[in-house]
Parts: C-alpha cells; sequence; structure tokens
C-alpha cells in the first residue's frame, strides 16, 4: 500500500525536515496540532462548510467538446478549479491552513506568492476570519501580476515586496521563512504549495485531495468510469498532488504531471526539474529534485508563468517520479499561450497561464489518441490575472 | 585533541572568553579573506567563522545576505572557499576555523569528498544552518571519520529533550542563538540568555557559545559574562560593507580589537 510520507515526514529519500533550529519547535508543533485536528470531527465540519458555501465547491467538471473536436482525439475533460472563489485552487489549502491557525491561537498569518493567487487566497480567508496578514512577493512578479498585488491589498493585506535573488517566488520563500524566525510565537505560515518542510507538503496534499476525491466521484457520473490520464501543472505540485493522490492505487488511471518548460528544456531557461532530472538537493526545509549548478547555487529559473517559475518541486512528486507512478514533462512558453488562446476560443473559458501548461500537453497528445478515450486537465486557475503578460506577448498595450 | 578543543582550554585557564567573529568567504574579494583572516587573529580573534556563501540564506538579514551576493558575483564556491583555509594554514597551525553555511553546497559537493577536503586543508568545525540533528546522519558520519567537529545551533525556541539531543551529537561548542530571527536582527534580551543558561549548561558540556545581535563592545561584555565565547557577525561584516579595498583589513582590525578588549 502506497502511505506517505513517513512519521518524520519523508517520501522515501525525499521531503523531511531542513530548517534552522528556531523554526524546528514551530514545525514540530504544527505536525502535532495537524494531526491532532485533521480527524476531528468539529474541524472537518467547519472546513467542509467554509468550502461548500465560502469556495463553493464542488467545482464541476467540463467537457471541453469543441476543443476535443477540434484536436480529433481524446476528449478533454476540465476540473474547474477556477470557479472557486478567489479563482484558484489555492484557497482550499489556505482554507484549511487558517482553520488550523485558528485553532492554534495564531493572530497573524504570512504567505509567500507567485502568481498571487496564494497571496489572494491568503488574504481572503485572513479578512474571513479577522487576522492580520503579511504576503511576500517579488518584485518582478509584482509587475507582472499586478492585478493580484490590487487585490490583495483591497482584502487588507500587506503586500511585502522582495528584491532579492531573482525578485520571484524562491525569493518571497526565503523572505517569509526569515519573517517566521522573527515571529515564531503568533505567526502562522500558510504555505502555497505541496513542498516545504513536514508537515506542508502532507498537510496542503491532504486539503488539496479534495480536488481528486470530487474527481473521482464526478467522472463516473459523467462517463460511466475513470479517465485514462489525469494531468496536472506543477510549480511546487499543489494542484497537482490534489488531482493525483485519490488516483495513485487507480492503476488504470495515468498520471502525468506538467512543469514549465521555459524557453525549452535543452536552453536551460526553465523550471522543469523533473522533466530535466535535475539533481537532487535541499532548499526550503526539503529535499527534492533540485535547479543547481554544480556548486550547488540555486539557479535562477524562467517561466512565463510566475506561480510555475521555481527551481524545486514538491518531495511526494519527485517520489512518484522516482517510483514510475507518475509522468513528468514540459510545456514551453509558447505551448502553453497556444493552449491559452484555444481555451478563450474554443470553450469561453480564459485559464491561468499555469494551467496553460497542463492544457498544452493535453492538446498535444489528444489528437493521437482514440475518440473514447478521456483526459482529465486540472484548470487550477482562472486567467485575469495574466491579462497583462498575455498582451505585452502580443505586443498589446493595454 | 583538536584545535578547538585545546582553543577552550587554553582560554579556560587564563579565565578568558572566546572572541568568534564571522565573516563571509570571499567577501568583499577572495583575495582579501585570507588577509582579513590574519588580521582577525592578530586582533585577538580565538576562533574563526568563515561563511560559505550560497544563493538562499534563509536564515540571514539583509548584512550577511548581500556579503554572500558580493561573494558570488567573484565567482566563489565551495571548493575555493577551502582553498583559503588551505591558503590561511600556511600561516597559521593553531586558530580554529569554522565554516558555517548551508547544506547543499555541501551536498552537491558530496559529505565524503566534503569532509575529506575539510581535513586535508585544516577545516576544524562545520555549522550547516538547515541541517538539524535529525536530518545529519550521513553528514556526521563523514565528519566523524575526519574528526571535524559538527558544530550545532540551539535557540531560545529549544525545548529541553533537544538539548539533550545536541548535547550527544556535538563536538568543539556549541552556538545559542540569542534571539528569534535572522542574522543582524534586533537587539538581544540579556536576561533571557541569562534565564536560559542553566538548562543549557544541565546538559552541554561543550562551551557554549552565543551570538546573533551583538553589536558592539558594550553588548559583547556583557554577554561574554554569561557564557564561553561571543560571537559576532553582521556588524563586522557591515565594517567589510563600509570600507574599501585599502582600509577594510585595518577596519575591521580596529573593530575587532575593540570587541577582544571588552571581553
Ligand atoms: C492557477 C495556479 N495554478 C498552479 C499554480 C502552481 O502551484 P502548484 O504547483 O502548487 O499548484 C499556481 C501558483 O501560483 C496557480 O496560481
Amino acid at each position: 500500500m502506497y502511505n506517505f510520507p513517513d512519521n518524520t515526514g519523508h517520501f522515501g529519500q525525499f521531503g523531511g525536515v531542513y530548517m534552522a533550529e528556531t523554526l524546528i519547535p514551530a514545525v514540530e508543533e504544527l505536525t502535532a496540532q495537524y494531526l491532532r485536528f485533521k480527524d476531528d470531527p468539529e474541524f472537518k465540519a467547519e472546513l467542509a462548510y467554509e468550502l461548500k458555501h465560502y469556495v463553493g465547491r464542488p467545482s464541476p467538471v467540463y467537457h471541453a467538446k469543441r476543443l476535443s473536436e477540434h484536436l480529433g482525439g481524446a476528449q478533454i475533460y476540465l476540473k474547474r478549479e477556477d470557479l472557486n472563489h478567489t479563482g484558484a485552487h489555492k484557497i482550499n489549502s489556505a482554507m484549511g491552513q487558517a482553520l488550523l491557525a485558528k485553532r492554534m491561537g495564531k493572530k497573524r498569518v504570512i504567505a509567500e506568492t507567485g502568481a498571487g493567487m496564494h497571496g489572494v487566497a491568503t488574504a481572503t480567508v485572513a479578512a474571513r476570519f479577522g487576522m492580520e496578514c503579511i504576503v511576500y512577493m517579488g518584485a518582478e512578479d509584482i509587475q507582472r501580476q499586478a492585478p493580484n498585488v490590487f487585490r490583495m491589498k483591497l482584502l487588507g493585506a500587506k503586500v511585502v515586496p522582495v528584491e532579492s535573488g531573482s525578485k520571484t517566488l524562491k525569493d518571497a520563500c526565503n523572505e517569509a521563512i526569515r519573517d517566521w524566525v522573527t515571529n515564531v510565537e503568533d505567526t502562522f505560515y500558510i504555505f502555497g504549495t505541496a513542498a516545504g518542510p513536514h508537515p506542508y507538503p502532507m498537510m496542503v496534499r491532504d486539503f488539496q485531495s479534495i480536488i481528486g476525491k470530487e474527481a473521482k466521484v464526478q467522472m463516473p457520473e459523467m462517463i460511466g468510469r475513470q479517465p485514462d490520464a489525469v494531468i496536472a501543472c506543477v510549480g511546487g505540485g499543489s494542484n497537482a498532488i490534489g488531482l493525483f493522490h485519490p488516483y495513485i492505487e487507480v492503476p488504470e488511471v495515468q498520471i502525468i504531471g506538467v512543469e514549465a518548460g521555459g524557453y525549452g528544456i535543452a536552453s536551460g531557461k526553465h523550471a522543469a526539474p523533473l522533466t530535466a532530472n535535475a539533481k537532487v538537493g535541499v532548499l526550503h526545509g526539503n529535499r527534492v529534485n533540485l535547479m543547481q549548478d554544480e556548486d550547488g547555487q540555486i539557479i535562477e529559473t524562467h517561466s512565463i508563468s510566475a506561480g510555475l517559475d521555481y527551481p524545486g518541486v514538491g518531495p511526494e512528486h519527485c517520489l512518484l517520479n522516482e517510483i514510475g507512478r507518475a509522468q513528468y514533462v514540459a510545456s514551453n512558453d509558447d505551448e502553453a499561450i497556444a493552449a491559452f488562446d484555444a481555451l478563450c476560443r474554443f470553450e469561453g473559458i480564459i485559464p491561468a497561464l499555469e494551467s496553460s501548461h497542463a492544457l498544452a500537453h493535453a492538446m498535444k497528445i489528444a489528437p493521437g489518441m482514440d475518440k473514447d478515450k478521456v483526459l482529465l486537465v486540472n484548470l487550477s486557475g482562472r486567467g485575469d490575472k495574466d491579462m497583462n503578460t498575455v498582451a505585452r506577448i502580443k505586443g498589446i498595450t493595454l | 585533541m583538536s584545535r578547538i578543543d585545546i582553543t577552550f582550554a587554553k582560554l579556560k585557564q587564563h579565565n578568558r572568553k572566546a572572541l568568534i567573529p564571522f565573516i563571509t568567504a570571499g567577501d568583499p574579494s577572495p583575495e582579501q579573506t585570507v588577509p582579513l583572516l590574519h588580521a582577525l587573529v592578530a586582533a585577538g580573534a580565538d576562533v574563526l567563522e568563515l561563511g560559505v556563501p550560497f544563493s538562499d540564506p534563509m536564515a540571514d538579514g539583509p548584512t550577511i545576505q548581500r556579503a554572500s551576493e558580493r561573494a558570488l558575483k567573484k565567482g566563489v564556491t565551495l571548493r575555493s572557499v577551502l582553498a583559503l583555509v588551505a591558503e590561511f594554514r600556511k600561516q597559521d597551525a593553531n586558530t580554529p576555523v569554522v565554516l558555517m553555511g548551508y547544506g547543499n553546497p555541501i551536498e552537491a559537493m558530496g559529505w565524503d569528498v566534503f569532509a575529506q577536503r575539510c581535513a586535508d586543508v585544516g577545516v576544524d568545525g562545520v555549522l550547516t544552518v538547515d541541517f538539524p540533528p535529525e536530518e545529519s546522519h550521513d553528514a556526521f558520519e563523514h565528519l566523524q571519520r575526519h574528526n571535524i567537529a559538527p558544530i550545532f545551533l540551539l535557540a531560545p525556541t529549544t525545548n529541553e529533550a533537544r538539548i539533550q539531543q545536541v548535547a550527544k551529537l556535538a563536538r568543539g561548542y556549541v552556538y545559542y542563538v540569542s534571539l528569534k530571527g535572522v542574522t543582524g536582527s534586533g537587539s538581544i534580551d540579556l536576561s533571557a540568555i541569562e534565564e536560559k543558561m542553566p538548562q543549557l549548561r544541565k546538559h552541554i558540556k561543550l562551551p557554549i557559545g552565543v551570538g546573533f545581535g551583538i553589536r558592539d563592545a558594550v553588548t559583547a561584555k556583557a554577554v561574554a559574562k554569561l557564557c564561553d565565547g561571543v560571537v559576532v557577525g553582521s556588524r563586522i561584516v557591515q565594517e567589510i560593507e563600509d570600507s574599501t579595498a585599502q582600509n577594510v583589513v585595518e577596519n575591521v582590525g580596529r573593530l575587532v580589537k575593540e570587541l577582544r578588549q571588552a571581553i
């Protein structure tokens, strides 16, 4: 039976708790509290209520018929996480963590964000529960995701620009960790993806698994069986593991994670550690496949999508890759843009650039498959936040 | 006996406290690191902490982050830091050198190769900020084989069980982080250190150094009274940043002399 992580937070050789001593007791406390509440009937009921009435779950599954017809092969179905309150899957986990923070008596929450969707989700739940909220965001991402910065501010959060390093997600993460170590007593770090020190990869996965659990019920209702493959984009890996995890022990369902290929794997300018077979290393509290130079310095990544622009990947994906239960591939910037355009035109849905990477891969393989095959793509978020980026690429000034 | 043990034994004999300055290797340039290390010793440093620059120094405040960035821009790598220690050892056979940094550059080299190289060039201890004891089995095995001391951090948040665990594994000395925060932040709370000391001493028989937030001679003196050594990092790195290539060695020497006289 597949049962990870072990009780020290390891997924095989991956994961763990690689943190400075000051934070170790905080991480241990978080693990203890999470394990205490996760099966608590009252906690579960409150989370279920919030997900239903506030987030708007369950999110529907939608058959993208016109797009599928156009491609002329496998049928593409979309799990519509873009329809959640705040427009992405991030709120599934932000809500769970906020309810835990409440029970732990923490009145101040912090978060890192890349695309800004996790920042918005965190600002939202902080407003919902009356907590102080600080969001760290790379200066470059503040530029490319400006609408989300404004949303966070409207929601009462303080957005702190991070000027160090590559000024993107990994640097925002460094800065959030620095805040946490300084304010460890009263602060809950609402982490945005299924990575970081234990218990985050497990806890974020558990909260996001609602995606796959719903799909597992919805697909048989719609097509009388499970899909042939489930496909999701992988930044840190939270929307992907949320869809994948309930399918791990369903062997007839293929699992495909799609990383950001940037300018192409061969160019070196990408954010696809698994596809590029990056060496195992340690960053942000966990041991994972990590984009680094031969001296162990983390290298700057590139992706058109801020939410995938990260040199590492969550430990459970590293394990699924190693044991061959999931396959990891990459979609390049231009392929993601083409998929973005196609979904707008054929289905009237504007997807997030992150999700467009997953869709791009489905569009790549669908034409070569029979028409009765079914691909379920996680549409992790909506694309409103990406208007500036897409306009710039098309040479349009808004 | 190791160089660290000998150093602390001598200090104890003379009823003195250790002064442990920190600089980042390769800051402001690799050429100046060895002269700076000698200047630190001449000014009265007892143990030298040499930072290995890393692209993502999560436990460091802005001052040491900038030092790391300056060093990386000059092409400094773990390999070249080891070469700098070898260079330093040509003229100084006695002062202990402790490398301080993050785990990934060491992982990339491999702990076996790293430990061997440390022994070859004369490194005495290694402090890996983001590797707690639970994740350090591999590291210990290799460091121990070559008689390199694993140096551990303890924090105000560390509970008694963890203090005991570190007491079993640590060699050389133990580094108590005097405040919750990153390097160079805030001002330290002397009474909190004083309160924590008996709990630390109960389990830790090694010398205890205290650092983070020690910015001047007055604080250094007050902290030294409570422990066996004071670690000064950001203040010295700041002095390096504020100096020119011509006067950096002199300025750092003067600053460390002041600290030495105070404690
Ligand atoms: C819509 C959307 N999808 C995907 C991601 C990538 O994160 P993860 O891999 O954790 O799902 C993000 C991150 O910002 C996002 O906003």
